[in-house]
């Protein structure tokens, strides 16, 4: 039987397994953990919660284009990919377990609204393990590169986590924030950000946004196969983890919330980037828009 | 959460050598169902986990149909429901029972 068509599959349609098959070689997964363990979460049964069999991720080693990777899967379908004991205790795990495998990356396909409010605090303490995993894996030469183009997008701790990869791929689809559109409009109020306004969500922290700032390192159409076409490039790309990164990142941080620290809205950032024609941005497809990126010098760096 | 568990006997173990399969998500409206081959052949279980309390008598209607249509011997059926409509539980068992004759 052939594999599952990559260069169909809708990444945000599709469920984690879904895009963990078709972005693999075909049938070199081998999951850790898997769902007939059960290890469910310990906490939802309290609040009269369904569980799911493998706490809402997948995780496990596999062979991308011939080469050995280390892969985690989150499903935002389950409880909006937030992370709780188990889930987060399944990502560390396996990161722990590449800073001794060394395989060639580490994928993490983020999907995620953050940390599962049921069990607050063993999903804050797995988002801080979970960076401090990421820290070493990075050191042991093994670069980290985060995907997201899910229903979740990628928010919360997820988004510090995105934060702390080697390199980011995002699709159109893809959000990537740590306050989210609601969180925002609950706490500041309408005025500062309404987040039923779903063009100023996407111009703000879709993907495009990220992007054209440098936050993510590739943007994808939503199929699977682009997803693995630009993990490829990514993975030979990760910059190396040492200090001139570090500071190179600090720098560019710096430089970027001088630039932009006023900006009310994406396409002020963008004017500012030098985007010609700012409003056009939205619909814009992939090879305008990457033709748009090579002429932004903030896009392409070699921090992080 | 109610938790239910049917056992049924069926004429024939199904079809296939696949011994583990899952399908669904636990979501609004959706459920996860995980098929594992491990009883006799002619047995098969059905454990259900839901939210929704009081329909006993749906899901046994559903899982008894399912059982004489597709004649799951030799199969656990472990499903967590997401508050799922009975015509999605019958497609989803329905697509576990392929993907273990895969």
């Amino acid at each position: 039987m052939a594999g599952p068509d990559r260069d169909r599959l809708s990444w945000y349609e599709a469920s984690a397994r879904q895009r963990l098959d078709a972005l693999l070689d075909p049938g070199s997964f081998t999951e850790a953990l898997g769902p007939e363990e059960r290890r469910m979460s310990p906490h939802l049964p309290l609040f009269d919660l369904p569980r799911a069999f493998d706490d809402g991720i997948v995780v496990g080693t596999g062979q991308l284009n011939g080469k050995p990777v280390y892969i985690a899967a989150q499903e935002g379908r389950f409880m909006g990919g937030a992370f709780g004991e188990v889930h987060g205790g399944k990502l560390v795990g396996l990161l722990r377990a590449a800073v001794e495998g060394k395989p060639a990356a580490v994928l993490i396909l983020l999907d995620t609204g953050g940390v599962r409010l049921q069990e607050a605090n063993a999903g804050e303490t797995a988002i801080a393990e979970t960076m401090r995993a990421i820290a070493e894996v990075r050191a042991a030469g093994v670069p980290v590169v985060g995907l997201i183009g899910g229903r979740a997008g990628c928010f919360g701790g997820g988004g510090l986590i995105a934060g702390t990869c080697s390199r980011l791929a995002v699709s159109e689809g893809g959000r990537i924030s740590v306050s989210g559109p609601e969180v925002i409009e609950t706490n500041k109020g309408a005025e500062e950000f309404d987040s039923k306004d779903r063009a100023l969500v996407w111009r703000t922290m879709g993907g495009k946004h990220r992007r054209l700032i440098g936050g993510a390192d590739a943007f994808c159409d939503d199929t699977v196969s682009s997803f693995r076409t630009a993990a490829l490039t990514l993975i030979a790309d990760a910059p190396a983890f040492d200090l001139a990164t570090l500071d190179a990142e600090q720098a560019r941080l710096r430089k970027r919330i001088e630039r932009f620290g006023e900006c009310r809205d994406g396409t002020e950032v963008w004017a500012k980037l030098g985007v010609n024609d700012p409003d056009a941005v939205p619909a814009m497809d992939t090879r305008v828009f990457d033709e748009t990126v090579a002429r932004v010098e903030e896009a392409v760096h070699d921090a992080r | 959460m109610e938790s239910l568990t049917f056992r049924h006997t069926t004429t024939k173990p199904l079809a296939g050598s696949k011994l583990q399969a899952i399908t669904g998500v636990v979501a609004s409206g959706n459920l996860e169902i995980l098929l594992e081959r491990v009883l006799p052949p002619d047995a098969v279980e059905i454990a259900i986990a839901t939210p929704i309390a009081g329909y006993g008598q749906v899901w046994e209607a559903v899982v008894a149909d399912f059982v004489a249509r597709a004649q799951p011997g030799g199969v656990r059926i472990s499903i967590n429901d997401g508050g799922a409509r009975p015509d999605t539980v019958a497609l989803r068992l329905l697509q576990g029972a392929r993907l273990m004759e895969a």
